[in-house]
């Protein structure tokens, strides 16, 4: 094996040392500290008010934290501590290299626009001006998907649930990112929708090689994308390791109680 | 009665040009820094007018800032100088400043305009002063202020292709004919007022000043001479302005903005310049539109003599 392949499988993309975040006396998450390889799925799992959704918006910088740096691996190889990045850098990742699925596709789609609009407009902040090769990406984009080309020029507004998750995920791919943050990403969908949904996600993911960090409450959700698990209760992570291990195995007694609360059909 | 007032013999209870002395200065200093920064949006403490907002009151302002008693004022109201709005500006002018006023775009050393820049090609030493609604192009796309100025700070107007990709989507083409986004040298994302996109490339490298003053949203921009302003396009959809069928039926001109004017209830219209001052200063040189006998039958009247 080369170095540089080495470098780029062998060294962590997202580094968390320390991180935490208080509300003035409330807290937030405290001391979480991970690494994220490239290519790796990591989930994020407890109860409502955790901390795991404040811990995600720290990691992808929505929100600066209290205490502690998250490292990223840039696309030259150097890690940088993305607090340090200024704005304008920290804004051109979010758009390029990173991605972030919100639970409520109308927080990440602009509702008024159409399909095609929502999928090229990364490519258009990032230079794009081919009116042609923008619509074709996004007609391939719709296909990877599964959303009807001939819908292109339609607003998700006329969408179902399922169909704007599913183009919020388009949107954010198209420009090749490496890291992904999802936040309940099938959260509000019917169960058969869902289940389609994680389908292609799992596509996506194995075949694109993304590196994804996603939150959910649903240990089922977790068992199926995650290849490593963490679990957090009152802002702090109390278990660590292997999804299956964790979930077949779990040795915390709160994680005991999590897994056995799973209602069986 | 100051000093000013008495030697100009201008109406006795205004300050010349109307705002106090103070007032000017801050407007020229929010003037300075515009031109200083070409295309960005400077705020200023837009005072109220005699005028309601929308009749061109940032416009007003930034006229009254930069007029002397040496100055030649012409005031357009898209293209016409013969409007309510420009003529009440102009007489606006000539009651507070008591400076000439005149309807040659050549003579006039600043000309005010609502929505038109003149046929006529400016020259160095011109100030085309534009009366602004909306200053900020991103506004129908971004509606937080805050989030508009940061995109601005950060050069990240992608937002503003996705509008116009959104255009050809749906209409097959760039529906936009006024307002039309431009770049002013190479930074800044402006809204050149709500001109005909026809009037577009004037703006580009133009020799005159251009100042942007928008009296309800407080905001002053400005071109600065030579500086260029380029309309926003695709690779494959480039930027095109209006193109008319007929010459102006009075005068003949074409490559003119044109305006229609209904003539009778059964349909009759012509098209004619909207520049009033451009068509007549040709028809003043001889040249004759469908309507005032056309230049074929002239031609022919002249062959036969």
């Amino acid at each position: 094996m080369s170095p540089e392949t080495m470098s780029a499988d062998d060294q962590p993309l997202l580094v968390a040392r320390g991180v935490t975040k208080r509300y003035g006396p409330h807290i937030g998450c405290i001391d979480v500290n991970f690494e994220l390889f490239p290519g790796e799925v990591l989930a994020i799992v407890g109860e409502s008010g955790s901390g795991k959704s404040t811990l995600l918006s720290v990691l992808s910088t929505r929100l600066d934290p209290t205490a502690g740096s998250v490292g990223y691996r840039m696309r030259d190889g150097v890690m940088r501590n993305v607090f340090d990045l200024n704005e304008a850098e920290r804004r051109l990742l979010m758009r390029t290299d990173w991605g972030f699925v919100h639970q409520d596709a109308r927080e990440g789609l602009r509702m008024g626009i159409s399909a095609g609009g929502n999928v090229g407009e990364r490519l258009m902040a990032v230079g794009a001006r081919h009116y042609g090769e923008i619509r074709s990406t996004a007609l391939d984009w719709l296909n990877r998907v599964e959303i009807d080309q001939t819908r292109i020029d339609d607003a998700p507004k006329t969408f179902s649930g399922g169909m704007r998750q599913r183009l919020q995920i388009a949107r954010n791919l198209v420009t090749n990112p490496r890291l992904i943050f999802m936040d309940e990403p099938t959260g509000g969908l019917d169960v058969s929708v869902q289940a389609r949904l994680l389908d292609l996600l799992r596509g996506l993911v194995a075949d694109l090689g993304l590196a994804v960090v996603i939150v959910t409450h649903d240990l089922a959700v977790a068992r199926l994308l995650s290849h490593r698990i963490m679990v957090m209760r009152h802002g702090r992570v109390i278990e660590t390791g292997l999804t299956d291990q964790v979930l077949d195995d779990p040795r915390e007694p709160y994680t005991q109680l999590l897994v056995s609360s799973v209602l069986q059909v | 009665m100051t000093l000013i007032s008495a030697t100009l013999g201008h109406a006795a209870p205004y300050n010349f040009a109307y705002l106090d002395e103070q007032t000017k200065r801050m407007i020229r200093r929010a003037i300075l820094k515009a031109i200083a920064i070409p295309g960005y949006q400077v705020p200023f403490a837009s005072r109220e007018m005699p005028m309601p907002y929308g009749w061109g009151t940032g416009g007003v302002q930034v006229t009254a800032a930069i007029i002397g008693p040496s100055d030649v004022l012409k005031v357009i109201d898209q293209g016409s100088d013969d409007t309510t709005n420009a003529v009440s500006i102009r007489k606006f002018f000539e009651k507070t400043a008591g400076v000439a006023v005149t309807t040659s775009t050549s003579a006039a050393s600043i000309i005010q305009t609502r929505h038109r820049i003149p046929e006529e090609t400016l020259k160095s030493g011109q100030v085309l002063v534009y009366q602004v609604p909306i200053p900020e192009p991103l506004r129908f796309l971004e509606p937080r202020e805050t989030e508009t100025r940061k995109m601005h700070a950060l050069s990240e107007y992608g937002l503003m292709h996705v509008k116009l990709y959104e255009d050809i989507a749906r209409h097959g083409h760039i529906a936009k004919t006024y307002a039309y986004p431009t770049m002013v040298g190479g930074r800044y994302l402006m809204d050149p007022s709500p001109t005909p996109k026809f009037d577009n490339p004037k703006m580009h490298r133009s020799a005159a000043l251009q100042l942007f003053g928008a009296g309800r949203e407080k905001r002053i921009y400005a071109v600065p001479p030579h500086t260029e302003v380029v309309s926003l396009d695709f690779d494959d959809h480039p930027f095109e302005v209006n193109k008319f069928d007929k010459p102006c039926a009075l005068c003949a001109a074409e490559g003119v903005y044109l305006d229609e004017v209904i003539l009778d209830d059964r349909g009759g219209r012509m098209f004619v310049c909207s520049d009033t001052d451009h068509c007549e200063t040709r028809r003043a040189d001889g040249h004759r539109g469908e309507l005032l006998g056309s230049p074929i039958e002239q031609k022919e009247a002249t062959h036969v003599a």
